[in-house]
């Protein structure tokens, strides 16, 4: 965040001030209520609850990523969560445990869990991919196209569910090696945290050090400069929705097995949360602009908000009304750094 | 190799929309190594030339030749591969993005499957040094001036190897330090054998840099001449012909008592008008010129309460008022017509009836708050034949009339708050010459009435045809104000200069 405040030749003015403040006044606030948290319960200081929030943004983060280099795009996906709902019951319904007694496919064979992870990434891969291509060849606002993704998603979702064999019934009862691979621990470590690793540092490599990241910047910031540049804007959103379907997928096959139970209903919502922290972590809705240490952020934040607040015996409603405000307030102010004066 | 006499030739080109002649047989050759200044006023043609250069619009007839080959370029990209590019006066670029990605955005350089940010930064410090510029190829675009943005813009071009770069009002947004900065690397590009097309309004810019000077008028061709043999004098002459003939109607209007008093109007926001003052006489139409940006628009947003004032006052009958919203100013009887009908003037689904009453709704109330339609509907027939609106039906929506009728409804929907002061701005942009006599009449008939008309128009013809003073903009400040009936075309054109340069000194 380095502002105009930083002219090192005068000494800041009021103004400047005033601004330096307002730039960063959602992180002073956010970082008031964590000193709150602090002083009432100085417990939320130790290394079991930074493993819990650690543990518990992981497949969050996963998902901001996601919708995060859409959000770039000037776009926005709300078939997130139903996306992240199918794959996990894709995932859940190929790794039931042998002897679990109502199987989805009762005759099926252990599977390598590789194949179910790859059924979980194409289908998600395969809607988000229809999302890119209906906003790129009809120019359908973002909002609608996923809007419409988000319901048919439900219903095509909730058929498969189902379909199988004890029907619609939770899914649950999953192989051990399954819900060990997910979340088991390495060297202490909780493995939901070092796939959250992995995969930063991957979408950091892809937005920074590749063609693919600079055009996805390029589009967001303006589709016009980059068409003349010789950009093909069409394909940019494309793979864009196309990555962004492979986090859905990754994250909802580790999401089943987290829960340890996967419905129709799994997923539902998440878009909000993860377009939230995307938000309030400095990917602006007006396009070009967004760090994958923002996104980090962003969820690092919500989760440790919410965490918190229950930490220390919050009422839940209560909570709600402090993160909608939040949303609310990071967005008011980062739309106050373009508003025109005249 | 042969050497080519012209490194761009365009022979004859032509072009019309539906059936409106925009351009006839216009001819400008580019030699290696020289500028060459395209001049003519707004809607002389120079944008469409340009567009048909590349590839934007196709023209009817003539051809363009790049070193005697004959080609038509299908888009911007096309030209550029090919050594023609153009800077736009609205830069397009990614400002959120670095220089060096922006001067290689649709080209990374690779080394494996990663972008190789070393040759990218190499490569954009050479390209520099050839120009000599000096900034630093990481830093972002949103943290450079517009001049240096503009830098960054031409040298891309260079980057494609340009053998062609039009420069399109590039010094509009430079300060006097940037624009010098700016004519060193023009100097550069002409002793690397690159030919300059530059098109700019600002007279001493062009006898400071051209070679070369290309004037159009009405889409004509008027004709090309060495810099070295022209005067300020005779290029407005060539810009404006002397034929303003029967293009308007009789100024009948009779200028009556000071109406409106403005003094010491100055805004707080940029753009910026600094300390105009001026007196509106009842009945009298007061013309403002003024080149891009010298703030004619920004006047009549401060005289209806758009803009932020921080001090001055206007004065109506000899009672000082409060504009601070375009609600007071409605209030005391103002209207404004805003220059932009598309974007600010018309809801363009909607049709003629709710089009011509929207400004003055609460009218149409009964005593429950309802509107009452039969009311609304009488008013837009009335408009309908007072202004000779031509329409099929007052049910039409708006956007299926043609531009004069458009502006004809608009006028009409100020018309119906009965106002006392009309601030017209660019009436008749985008209107075909019959269309704009019946404006012209109108504004005369609502002068004649006892109002009090202000006209903004880029069109100096428009201006002396239509006016009985002209207050001259520039660059902020009020150069003065001339009586239309001795004043000449180039007593504005130096007014509209004034404060080009000297912007210190008028401060003072």
């Amino acid at each position: 965040m380095t502002g105009t405040g930083t002219r090192k030749t005068k000494a800041m003015t009021k103004d400047q001030w005033k601004e330096l403040f307002v730039k960063n006044a959602i992180y002073i606030v956010i970082f008031l209520i964590i000193m709150f948290i602090i002083i009432k319960e100085p417990a939320f200081l130790s290394l079991p609850v930074l493993r819990n929030i650690l543990t518990q943004s992981s497949v969050r983060l996963i998902l901001a990523f996601g919708v995060g280099g859409i959000i770039i795009l000037q776009g926005t996906d709300l078939s997130l969560g139903r996306s992240v709902g199918f794959a996990a019951v894709i995932a859940g319904s190929l790794l039931q445990r042998a002897d679990y007694a109502s199987r989805f496919y009762p005759d099926m064979a252990a599977l390598p869990l590789v194949l179910p992870l790859l059924a979980s990434c194409a289908v998600s891969a395969f809607f988000s991919a229809i999302n890119g291509w209906v906003v790129a060849k009809f120019k359908i606002h973002p909002f609608l196209a996923t809007l419409g993704m988000m319901i048919t998603l439900y219903g095509i979702l909730s058929i498969y569910f189902a379909s199988g064999a004890p029907g619609p019934q939770p899914i649950g009862g999953f192989d051990t090696r399954y819900v060990e691979f997910v979340i088991g621990s390495t060297l202490g470590i909780p493995n939901l945290v070092i796939y959250a690793g992995i995969i930063s540092v991957i979408v950091w490599v892809l937005w920074n050090k590749t063609t693919f990241g600079k055009n996805l910047y390029a589009v967001g910031g303006n589709p016009e400069a980059a068409k003349v540049s010789g950009v093909n804007v069409g394909k940019t959103l494309i793979l864009v929705y196309v990555m962004a379907g492979i986090l859905y997928g990754i994250g909802g096959f580790l999401e089943a097995a987290r829960i340890g139970s996967a419905n129709n209903g799994t997923g539902f919502g998440y878009e909000l949360d993860a377009i939230a922290a995307c938000v309030v972590g400095g990917i602006s809705f007006s396009g070009g602009i967004g760090k994958v240490s923002g996104a980090i952020a962003g969820v690092l934040m919500f989760t440790v908000i919410s965490y918190g607040m229950t930490f220390i015996g919050m009422d839940q409603y209560f909570q709600y009304i402090i993160k909608g405000v939040i949303i609310v307030a990071a967005v008011a102010l980062d739309a106050k750094k373009y508003v025109k004066k005249s | 190799m042969l050497v080519q006499d012209y490194l761009l030739s365009i022979k004859g080109v032509s072009k019309s929309f539906s059936g409106v002649q925009v351009l006839k047989d216009v001819h400008l050759e580019v030699k290696a190594g020289t500028v060459h200044s395209l001049m003519g006023e707004n809607g002389a043609g120079k944008s469409t030339l340009m567009k048909c250069l590349f590839g934007i619009y196709r023209q009817d007839s003539g051809s363009f030749e790049l070193a005697g080959k004959s080609f038509n370029f299908t888009d911007p990209k096309h030209a550029l591969e090919n050594g023609v590019s153009m800077v736009h006066q609205e830069l397009n670029q990614v400002v959120q993005r670095s220089i060096s990605d922006n001067i290689w955005l649709g080209r990374y350089p690779k080394k494996g499957l990663f972008v190789d940010e070393k040759k990218m930064r190499a490569d954009t410090l050479a390209l520099f040094q050839k120009i000599n510029i000096h900034l630093d190829p990481d830093t972002p675009l949103s943290r450079l001036s517009v001049s240096q943005r503009q830098m960054v813009e031409i040298a891309k071009a260079i980057s494609y190897d340009a053998k062609i770069i039009v420069l399109d009002e590039p010094t509009s947004s430079l300060t006097d330090n940037e624009v010098n900065t700016l004519f060193d690397i023009i100097g550069v590009l002409k002793t690397q054998g690159v030919g300059v097309i530059y098109i700019s309004h600002k007279m001493d810019e062009i006898f400071k840099i051209s070679d070369y000077v290309t004037v159009l008028r009405d889409g004509r061709y008027v004709g090309t001449e060495s810099a070295k043999n022209l005067t300020m004098e005779k290029v407005v002459n060539m810009m404006v012909g002397r034929d303003l003939d029967d293009r308007f109607p009789p100024k009948t209007n009779v200028p009556g008592e000071v109406h409106m008093a403005v003094r010491g109007l100055t805004t707080k926001y940029p753009p910026v008008i600094h300390d105009v003052s001026f007196d509106l006489r009842r009945g009298e139409i007061l013309g403002v010129a003024g080149l891009v940006g010298a703030g004619r628009t920004e006047l009549m947003e401060s005289l209806f309460g758009v803009r932020t004032l921080v001090s001055g006052e206007i004065q109506v009958d000899g009672k000082v008022i409060a504009n601070s919203s375009p609600n007071k100013a409605i209030l005391n009887r103002f209207a404004y017509l805003t220059e932009e009908r598309r974007e600010t003037g018309i809801y363009p689904l909607s049709d003629i009836t709710f089009n011509s009453t929207i400004a003055n709704i609460e009218a149409y109330k009964n005593k429950f708050g309802f509107l009452v339609d039969s009311k609304m509907e009488k008013d837009a027939d009335n408009q309908i034949s007072a202004m000779h609106i031509k329409t099929p039906s007052k049910r039409e929506p708006i956007r299926s009339l043609s531009g004069g009728n458009q502006q004809k409804v608009i006028i009409g929907r100020w018309l119906l708050t009965n106002p006392d002061v009309l601030l017209l701005d660019e009436p008749t942009r985008g209107i075909d010459v019959g269309a704009k006599y019946e404006i012209y009449q109108l504004i005369i008939n609502l002068a004649k009435s006892g109002k009090s008309v202000i006209v903004v128009s880029s069109e100096m013809p428009e201006l002396i045809g239509i006016t009985n003073r002209i207050l001259v903009m520039s660059n902020g400040y009020m150069a003065g104000i001339v009586d239309t009936a001795t004043a000449t075309q180039t007593d504005i054109f130096n007014l509209a200069m004034k404060y080009l340069n000297n912007l210190r000194e008028a401060e003072v």
